[in-house]
């Protein structure tokens, strides 16, 4: 699908948000098939996934536990369609196989399972249950640390998610022990399930919070591509302690009807909608892993 | 299986924490790969034997087990084998979502280690008394749940539990209690050992019972009957094969745990009886309630799990025969 894909390293923006629009009509793609799942934060994060994977993470999806690799943890599983996309995009698993998100027998889960527990390559822990991502990038960045290990670690939260106690425990046992071999990234929507943040738990001042408990704390608009990857930069190059970006986006973004909207949290697109959806986000140069609506 | 010149009238006391902890310096020289997680109370699980030894191969958490789980997690994931240890309520029953979805389902290779299980933390009250730690932990699809009968054993656990890469749960005790099986006795996982052997009722313990059902053999004997002992160290995967096999050959069981009378030691060897081969079963296990303060010894009468209870339950699972 891509060219050069062992080293598919996109410099030119341009590519890299043709890409992202390509993920998310994938997304709107497995939910019209699923007819289940999450569309507003997988569809909010395709940008900063697209930077991750094809600029700046040291992956081989040939390879995909190799030793030296960046770690990615998904602390918010639900967002898994952005996910599976990108990894499908970037070479872990078959383009064809996002037609059986969420379908019996197959490894593309609701939430996301690793490799070993019938999930998919590229996956490293189970994620779903809100809160937990954070300490098992804590513990990892610890236990590479330990080693001397090159490897940067980094931890997608939500901020919805942010009202698990469990977060905080792990923000601490971070500044405590300084891993600044680790970079969360918090997708700062102001949406969640319920509805927006500021109704149903407060977190402003967020990025006080953050600081307050010893993390370098970076914004960025997590839709501005170049900004993006500067930012991840800027993350990773912090030392002395670890890095938290506050990536500020939109819930389901590149479809008007669902942007801003926390409504579009937890449900797929019916057939009418998701064809405005796909209208809305211009085919690409990448092509679709499935034209949907032939013969409908 | 015990120690030579065993006298059961003055058992040598060790608490099985110390079998832990010296277990983990032992393995800390050997496997460089072991790291452990202090939850703060690494002074009354001991742990901080293994931390003054190694210091950067220790990582305190705080007092906060869901982290704590969680952050053992990540640490399989880079390559460690981490143990994570603190008390038995709060190692499983305030961090089990995190042990189930991060450890158990995404089977990390984690060590849950709990010290001060059961009745026998005594004054601090039921807050503190893990009764239900075996159920929830063996509930859970990819756990292995081992609950060594002294501190002899539970150093042996400690040791063999690294060989097999998965989740495991471990449980053991704050006080001192008789230590009596011989240090080159073998450990074998998920093989159940029978300690004394007999005709007439098996008696199936774990932890601390074990040794209470040593006593009830004792005074059994004395009675003219015969029980078979056997230590149910591992009971999680069960050890089928004997206990069909004890309740072939005795007609009857009685299971002896310090814990609840639901879903634990006795849950276990019942599931396997009701499926293979139905024998009458007798429970002594704490009756569905919770604990309050008092001494262990206190406790362990009041709540009906100490050796007379045994003995009395071991009559009536006969005549049900």
């Amino acid at each position: 699908m891509f060219p050069n894909l062992n080293n598919p390293v996109f410099t030119n923006i341009d590519d890299l948000n043709e890409i992202a629009r390509q993920i998310r009509r994938d997304i709107m793609n497995m939910l019209l098939i699923s007819k289940s799942g999450h569309s507003g934060g997988p569809l909010g994060m395709a940008d900063v996934f697209t930077a991750l994977y094809f600029n700046k993470l040291n992956i081989r999806p040939e390879e995909p536990y190799k030793k030296d690799r960046d770690f990615v943890f998904l602390s918010i599983g639900h967002i898994a369609p952005v996910w599976y996309a990108t990894l499908a995009r970037r070479g872990y698993i078959p383009l064809d196989e996002l037609k059986t998100l969420r379908k019996v027998n197959g490894r593309l889960q609701g939430h996301p399972a690793p490799l070993k527990t019938h999930g998919v390559p590229g996956v490293e822990i189970a994620s779903g249950a809100l809160g937990q991502g954070l300490s098992i990038a804590v513990g990892t960045a610890l236990g590479l640390r330990l080693d001397k290990k090159p490897n940067h670690v980094y931890c997608i939260c939500g901020d919805g998610e942010l009202n698990e106690g469990q977060l905080w425990e792990a923000m601490m046992t971070a500044g405590h022990h300084k891993t600044d071999n680790l970079t969360v990234i918090v997708d700062r929507n102001y949406c969640q399930i319920d509805n927006r943040t500021d109704k149903v738990m407060e977190l402003e001042p967020l990025a006080d919070k953050w600081r307050a408990f010893n993390f370098e704390v970076l914004e960025v608009d997590g839709h501005d591509m170049q900004a993006v990857l500067n930012c991840i930069d800027e993350a990773k190059a912090v030392k002395g302690k670890p890095s938290v970006i506050l990536a500020y986006t939109k819930m389901g973004r590149g479809v008007s009807f669902m942007e801003d909207n926390y409504k579009w949290h937890g449900v797929p697109p019916n057939d009418e909608q998701g064809k405005i959806a796909l209208a809305e986000l211009k085919p690409t140069k990448y092509g679709d892993f499935v034209d949907y609506y032939a013969g409908k | 299986m015990f120690l030579k010149n065993f006298d059961i009238t003055k058992p040598e006391l060790k608490a099985s924490r110390l079998g832990f902890a010296e277990a983990l310096v032992d393995l800390g020289k050997t496997n460089p790969d072991v790291v452990v997680l202090g939850g703060d109370v690494t002074g009354s699980v001991k742990t901080d034997l293994f931390r003054d030894a190694y210091p950067d191969r220790f990582f305190s958490v705080g007092v906060a087990e869901q982290d704590m789980m969680g952050t053992a997690a990540g640490l399989a994931l880079a390559g460690k084998i981490p143990f994570a240890s603190t008390y038995g309520e709060f190692a499983t029953g305030r961090p089990f979502d995190q042990i189930r979805q991060s450890i158990a389902y995404s089977e990390m290779n984690v060590k849950i280690c709990a010290s001060h299980c059961g009745l026998t933390v005594g004054p601090d009250g039921a807050t503190h008394q893990s009764l239900e730690d075996v159920a929830i932990m063996r509930v859970l699809p990819h756990m292995n749940v081992i609950t060594p009968c002294d501190a002899n054993q539970t150093y042996k656990v400690i040791l063999k539990c690294v060989e097999v890469n998965a989740p495991f749960y471990i449980r053991f005790y704050r006080d001192n209690s008789p230590n009596f099986t011989a240090p080159d006795a073998p450990f074998e996982f998920g093989k159940a050992d029978t300690l004394i052997d007999g005709n007439d009722c098996t008696i199936m313990a774990s932890g601390l019972l074990v040794w209470e059902s040593i006593l009830a053999v004792e005074d059994l004997y004395k009675e003219g009957i015969n029980a078979r002992l056997v230590n149910m160290h591992t009971i999680k995967p069960i050890d089928k094969e004997t206990i069909i096999n004890c309740a072939k050959e005795t007609g009857c069981i009685v299971t002896a745990e310090d814990h609840q009378k639901h879903s634990g030691l006795g849950g276990a060897v019942a599931e396997v009886l009701a499926q293979h081969y139905p024998a009458p079963v007798e429970f002594v296990a704490v009756n569905d309630t919770f604990g309050e303060s008092g001494t262990g010894k206190e406790l362990m009468d009041k709540y009906g799990i100490s050796c007379k209870y045994i003995v009395e339950a071991v009559k009536r699972a006969i005549k049900r025969k």
